[in-house]
């Protein structure tokens, strides 16, 4: 399902960010062009969490980093705050990221080995904030002490020195420094231990509430992102799924591609069977040549014809809920945007769709 | 009652029924670096019956991944120095030398690592990489060797399995990989595999995919595993046993539905309480564990996870508990305070009274920049 559509769009004047249409293409070889991402829409409002979750190759970090025009998307718009980023130039798009930061995966290594704590805090202040040294320490030595750094004994010290959950919060308190107003995380807790991805989840949550700040949270973690995000988008293949309110996405998903990403999460519980779960046959089709239709056809339980020949919409499913699939597991919508009376999950088409 | 078979070069094999297959003792191993010696796996015992599967569960850097290459005898390097017992069917590994090791190494005892990505050789095709020690411990011609590696990589649902033999790891995706990982260990019917965290450079529905795979393998062959993950939801439902580690020693061991029921050490509990579940609302605060493990040169003494613990009381940290159980004997935990009973409850109120940050962090009452602790 996996389709296109702009249904859960909320009004410009509500968001700070919409993204509209987004496509990101890469050059192969042969001519052939890798459609990582093929025209999604989502939006964010001030002080939201948006959990962006898919398997590796399902474009969610590439749609992070088109946010911030790195590289620049093939198209659709990127507005921040009223601003399309995609039509700036290269200078005024400079002096706009400062608005936007990034944390990365991997803290060590998006950390400069070669440079002290102090400095790689500063550097951004070093462009944009003030040049007055202690100036700087003093915002500097704040947000560290924010994020659990201790400022004094850090700010001679080099990333190697601290261990990877600490070389997070450092990253954290870089993205921090220029107080911007969104803030990219591309899978910041995935390499971390369980006790150290439980403290900085509960870090950015605190954050979040002390600078007001609103995220685009990518993960794999399906749990993770949950605890996180207010909303969470599910994508496949460059394509946007279904995106709700995040306790009921979990609670009553509408696409199969999300009920059957959440079946394959696993849980801390013996009593679950395992054996019960179904699986996602197969795997991954190629961003080369993606299916038509909707892209998860080849690997869903309920497609059928009309999936191979028309790609879905985004539907209304809920309040803030909506999918895009021609077989969703909830009733959606009528057009007029009222519930339809009755809600429930919908039978496969009799003969041609193969029983989950 | 004991019969052998050998096939090839693989070593007889001593059936005695009832033994378990693998009794480990006291098994210490320590790398000598310059600031001292690191004691990655400090004094663990546990035994391992035939087709069972113990899940071996702890944070980087607890010695889970040192102990299963020390019971198979991976830990060559110079500096490393493993003392102990390991019996392996009767059979002493500890002082074999690599010749004598060798001969068991696929054959009896295997392992599946980590990376798909760097545990094939990257200019070696597929099927050589299956067939080497098909060929070497079971003495098969070339031909013959490829018709067991087109039946191994079907078993472990590789499709067009005749194609794969001439790939190159680079042309197969990272669930792939696995597959043909597991199906290389899995080629002289080992009695014993090792899983080192076989999922967790894949996705969650690949990893699905590979956990029931294994699962499968090892219920087809009656096979005993040690399944070795950071992950408490990966055991969760797959495993017999559950051992779960800190500080190179073992902080818990029992059957797994009695170690979520009814855990015993605040460290297990504490990894419970740090994982996001699905089931939980969203902006649900996580009972993080407080600080960061210990350094493994010259530990305090006590017990090594007393600096983060919720329950620790001044014993805690002058004397290290040793490992008992109260109600069952197949449940063995090492802990003054253990969770769940009234001493350790008294110790958890009173840490929380006196405002003890990790009791705080236990109780999700600690601010997060506070979570660090040094």
């Amino acid at each position: 399902m996996a389709g296109s559509g702009t249904a859960h769009l909320r009004p410009a004047d509500e968001v700070l960010l919409q993204v509209t249409d987004l496509v990101v293409e890469f050059p192969a070889s042969k001519g052939r062009t890798v459609k990582a991402v093929s025209g999604i829409s989502f939006d964010l409002a001030p002080g939201e969490t948006l959990g962006l979750v898919g398997e590796s190759g399902c474009g969610k970090s590439t749609t992070g980093r088109a946010i911030l025009q790195l590289p620049k998307p093939t198209g659709g718009s990127v507005v921040l705050d009223g601003e399309d980023l995609a039509s700036l130039d290269d200078k005024t798009m400079r002096q706009r990221r400062t608005k936007l930061q990034m944390i990365f995966q991997d803290p060590i290594s998006s950390l400069n080995p070669r440079r002290m704590i102090g400095e790689v805090v500063a550097e951004p202040l070093n462009v944009w904030g003030p040049k007055n040294k202690d100036e700087q320490w003093n915002i500097v030595a704040r947000i560290l002490d924010q994020v659990g750094v201790d400022p004094g004994p850090a700010r001679y010290k080099r990333p190697h020195e601290f261990s990877g959950g600490q070389c997070q919060r450092i990253s954290i308190a870089r993205a921090l420094v220029m107080d911007p107003q969104l803030i990219i995380c591309d899978e910041p807790v995935s390499a971390l231990d369980v006790s150290i991805q439980a403290q900085i989840l509960n870090l950015l949550d605190d954050l979040k509430g002390q600078h007001g700040l609103t995220l685009v949270f990518i993960a794999h973690d399906l749990a993770v992102v949950k605890n996180i995000s207010d909303r969470v988008a599910v994508m496949y293949l460059g394509k946007m799924c279904e995106i709700s309110e995040a306790d009921e996405l979990y609670s009553t998903p509408a696409h199969p591609y999300t009920e059957l990403l959440l079946g394959s999460s696993p849980v801390p519980d013996p009593t679950v069977d395992v054996d019960d779960i179904r699986v996602i046959e197969g795997e991954l089709p190629s961003p080369l040549a993606p299916p038509s239709g909707c892209r998860f056809r080849t690997r869903c339980p309920l497609a059928d014809e009309i999936c191979a020949a028309e790609e879905p919409l985004m539907r209304r499913v809920g309040d803030d809920h909506f999918v895009a699939c021609h077989h969703p597991l909830i009733e959606p919508w009528d057009d007029a945007g009222s519930a339809a009376t009755p809600v429930g999950i919908t039978a496969p088409q009799e003969g041609n769709a193969p029983t989950v | 009652m004991e019969n052998e078979i050998r096939v090839g070069r693989t070593p007889a094999r001593r059936e005695s029924v009832g033994e378990p297959l693998l009794v480990v003792d006291d098994l210490r191993t320590q790398f000598a670096v310059a600031a001292g010696a690191v004691r990655a796996v400090d004094g663990v015992s546990f035994s391992l019956d035939r087709g069972k599967t113990l899940g071996v569960v702890g944070e980087s850097g607890s010695g889970k991944t040192v102990l299963s290459r020390s019971i198979m005898g991976l830990n060559t390097s110079s500096n490393a120095s493993t003392t102990g017992s390991v019996l392996y069917a009767g059979d002493e590994m500890i002082g074999k030398s690599a010749k004598e090791k060798k001969i068991l190494w696929g054959a009896e005892m295997a392992m599946v690592f980590q990376d798909p990505m760097t545990s094939l050789n990257p200019v070696v095709t597929i099927g050589r990489q299956l067939t080497e020690h098909v060929r070497y411990h079971l003495d098969m011609g070339r031909k013959e060797a490829d018709e067991v590696a087109i039946a191994l990589l079907k078993s472990v649902h590789i499709p067009e399995a005749e194609t794969r033999l001439d790939n190159y790891p680079h042309q197969m995706s990272g669930g792939m990989r696995q597959r043909v990982c597991i199906a290389i260990a899995l080629a002289c019917g080992p009695r014993m595999l090792f899983a080192d965290e076989p999922t967790t450079a894949l996705d969650v529905t690949v990893q699905h995919q590979i956990l029931n795979l294994l699962a499968e393998q090892q219920r087809d062959r009656a096979m005993a595993m040690i399944l070795v993950t950071h992950d408490l939801g990966v055991v969760a439902g797959r495993t017999d046993e559950i051992m779960v580690m800190y500080a190179g020693k073992v902080a818990e061991k029992a059957p797994t539905a009695k170690l979520f029921s009814e855990m015993r050490h605040p460290y297990t509990q504490g990894l419970l309480w740090s994982i996001p579940k699905v089931t939980q609302a969203k902006h649900t605060r996580l009972n993080a564990i407080p600080g960061r493990p210990p350094n493994l040169i010259d530990p305090p003494p006590g017990c090594k996870f007393a600096p983060r613990c919720a329950y620790a009381q001044d014993i805690c940290r002058a004397e290290d508990p040793e490992l008992r159980s109260i109600d069952s004997a197949d449940h063995l935990f090492a802990c003054h305070f253990p969770v769940g009973t009234p001493e350790g409850e008294e110790a958890f109120e009173r840490n929380i009274a006196a405002e003890y940050p990790p009791a705080l962090a236990a109780a999700g009452k600690l601010r997060a920049s506070e979570e660090v602790m040094g």
